[in-house]
């Protein structure tokens, strides 16, 4: 056949960034750049030298990490908008820890970053547990922990962790992900351990989702809550699980920032778009642990690439975030995709 | 600073910030109570604020003392459009409602930076030469105490935005479009079966609360920031969103929850001035909008029930 099902779910994601790529090269047809000189800026801002492939890298870290968040609270069927919030509170609690101890690496760097994750999974439980037991609805929760978050992170910073400053202090070595190595090989850039711990959490989602018992019945609550529920499964302990996981699969994108390219923590007037952006990549992503690093590794790509437009093509930055926006209204508006599809095929017959 | 005068300083800056809340979280109500999520709130007052202050910007010259009053119209109608792409992904295309919001989030704030640097060639626009101003209304202004708190010192936005919300009630409430729009929120099905027409209705709606976003946006950017940059508009059309449903789904609740968060936020930018709150730290008056909405959504402040199908794309045909 054709187009089978499976198919078409891989197609929808490449067609939707060949759609979003197409418009953003109308819109610099239109305010007269020439989109092969803007998107060839944005191709050497991304992989033009070692030292932009290192920091194009770096960037896709956080975004794994996010994006696997928020993929594997959609696999229950929760959407998971809290994962900004969730980023500052593990960025916060890795730094506190960063900066607070004087241990050797081997305890140091896996307290910092366990730390991120278990802020973030306590900053996931409370959406959790108020949708399990109270059957609030996660996303408005989610919202308004992100800006508690926002407030509450800049207020520690500034009274608890410094006295009035605007910035913590740089994190021990001992805690710290940086990397010589890596930043040698990539002409100093600040490309760090990290993507290692984001690679191997990918796939420890997928180990937890696909060959697991608990993963089971996660997903199939996410299928259908009636038939898990009938089955014996508890509904409301696996929704707050969900939440948990993926607030520390977000506090771990939060010590990227914090421990790897970073090392501090500052005040902040707004939010990161680490989380937000993860939205975007789980959507590309179809939620699987694979497709996820891959909408990573474009996005990474997208954001720092944009970088060289303004000095290579005189192409305004924003305009990357116009194509991620025109992305995620593709990938979510797959239907009319599907239907094109499906249109197709039995004209073909 | 007695007691009058504290008062008398604390509610027209209260009003400030709480109307372009007010006209935002309106344009949520429309939207929510015929079953769209607007998560895109925030992006329909990024584009309002940025329509509201280019016009000011080109037009100025043209239109003079009203051209405010010009620039918030156009912000309205340019925002409706803009929100016509919420209706197509959500209504039309069955995409879900929130990631279709988050997208017009990213899109607004794209589209509105981009051509900042495409016209003004860099980050931020000017300042506006002539913003609203707060006036007197003569007379009332004259009556003690009341027309102290009330009369003096106020925005005419504000005025407008809290009459707005009582023709919002009568329009949802007392009208046959308010109740055709309610139903079409509550069971689409049964809307149609009685020939109402569901898709029209959700296009009408979610465009309003487009017009109402932009209002919304426009009038903070003319009143508050004076000019537009990537730092205009953080987290208004968020807390527009939670007043929507701190307010239960209801205009004149929407009034109430955004004069509220007005406070919250006067509060915690002139609050260290005052006595009794100079004890207060910032911070809880930083996060009370955001804590309230959660227990008022958890039911500790009474129980906030959502439009029946609110959320859910409406498929003809379907059971």
């Amino acid at each position: 056949m054709l187009f089978s099902n499976r198919m078409i779910n891989i197609l929808i994601p490449i067609i939707s960034v060949v759609l979003g790529l197409l418009s953003g090269a109308i819109i610099m047809l239109v305010f007269g750049y020439n989109p092969i000189e803007g998107y060839a800026a944005l191709w050497n801002g991304a992989f033009g030298d070692s030292y932009f492939l290192g920091e194009t890298l770096r960037q896709v870290t956080p975004y794994i990490l996010s994006g696997l968040a928020v993929a594997f609270a959609l696999r229950t069927g929760l959407l998971n908008i809290g994962v900004e919030g969730q980023v500052f509170v593990g960025w916060l609690a890795s730094v506190a820890v960063g900066i607070s101890f004087d241990l050797p690496m081997i305890i140091h760097l896996p307290l910092a970053i366990l730390a991120a994750a278990l802020a973030g999974a306590f900053w996931g439980f409370i959406p959790g547990i108020l949708k399990a037991k109270l059957g609030v609805h996660e996303v408005i929760v989610t919202i308004m922990m992100n800006y508690i978050a926002l407030y509450i992170s800049n207020d520690i910073v500034r009274n608890v962790l410094t006295d009035g400053e605007d910035r913590t202090a740089e994190i021990a070595p001992s805690a710290s992900l940086a990397s010589e190595w890596l930043a040698s090989m990539t002409y100093f850039s600040r490309l760090h351990y990290g993507l290692i711990v984001a690679l191997f959490m990918a796939l420890v989602m997928w180990f937890v989702l696909n060959k697991t018992t608990r993963g089971f019945e996660l997903r199939s609550v996410g299928f259908n809550q009636n038939a898990s529920k009938y089955a014996g499964m508890s509904v409301g302990k696996n929704i707050v699980l969900a939440m948990v996981i993926s607030g520390a699969f977000a506090g771990l994108a939060g010590a990227m920032e914090g421990l790897g390219t970073f090392g501090y923590m500052n005040v902040k007037s707004g939010f990161t778009n680490i989380g937000f952006d993860g939205i975007a990549v789980a959507l590309l992503g179809a939620n699987m642990a694979l497709g996820v690093v891959l909408a990573a590794f474009l996005f990474g790509t997208l954001k720092i690439g944009a970088l060289n437009m303004p000095t290579e093509a005189g192409v305004p930055t924003e305009l990357v975030e116009i194509v991620i926006a025109l992305i995620i209204f593709f990938v979510a508006s797959s239907y009319i995709i599907r239907w094109a599809f499906l249109r197709f095929k039995k004209e073909g017959k | 600073m007695g007691f009058i005068d504290i008062i008398a300083s604390i509610i027209p800056a209260a009003m400030v910030y709480a109307a372009p809340l007010i006209f935002t979280a309106l344009g949520g109500v429309f939207s929510e109570r015929s079953g769209i999520i607007n998560i895109g709130l925030e992006g329909l007052m990024v584009m309002g604020a940025f329509v509201g202050i280019v016009f000011h910007l080109t037009f100025y010259d043209t239109f003079g003392a009203a051209t405010p009053w010009v620039s918030i119209f156009v912000a309205m109608i340019v925002s409706a459009l803009f929100a016509l792409v919420h209706a197509v992904a959500s209504i039309t295309f069955r995409a879900d409602q929130v990631v279709s919001g988050v997208a017009i989030n990213f899109l607004a704030l794209g589209i509105g930076l981009f051509l900042t640097k495409q016209w003004y060639d860099k980050g931020q626009t000017d300042m506006v030469a002539r913003p609203f101003y707060a006036t007197d209304i003569p007379l009332l202004s004259k009556i003690p105490i009341l027309g102290e708190w009330f009369f003096s010192g106020w925005y005419m936005t504000s005025y407008l935005a809290i009459i707005l919300a009582f023709v919002v009630w009568f329009v949802i409430f007392k009208t046959p479009f308010g109740l055709r729009l309610r139903s079409v929120g509550e069971h689409p099905m049964a809307a149609d079966t009685n020939g109402i027409k569901v898709y029209r209705m959700r296009y009408i709606a979610v465009m309003l609360s487009g017009a109402l976003g932009g209002l919304g946006g426009s009038v903070y950017a003319l009143t508050v920031a004076l000019n537009f940059s990537h730092s205009t508009i953080v987290g208004q059309g968020f807390m527009a969103l939670a007043a929507v449903i701190f307010g239960k789904w209801h205009p004149l609740g929407a009034l109430g929850a955004a004069i509220f968060f007005g406070f919250a936020q006067s509060l915690s930018i002139f609050g260290s001035g005052l006595p009794l709150l100079e004890d207060v730290p910032q911070i809880f008056l930083l996060i009370a909008p955001y804590v309230l909405t959660i227990l008022a959504l958890a039911g500790f402040i009474g129980r906030a029930e959502a439009p029946k199908s609110l959320g859910e794309p409406y498929i003809k045909g379907s059971r």
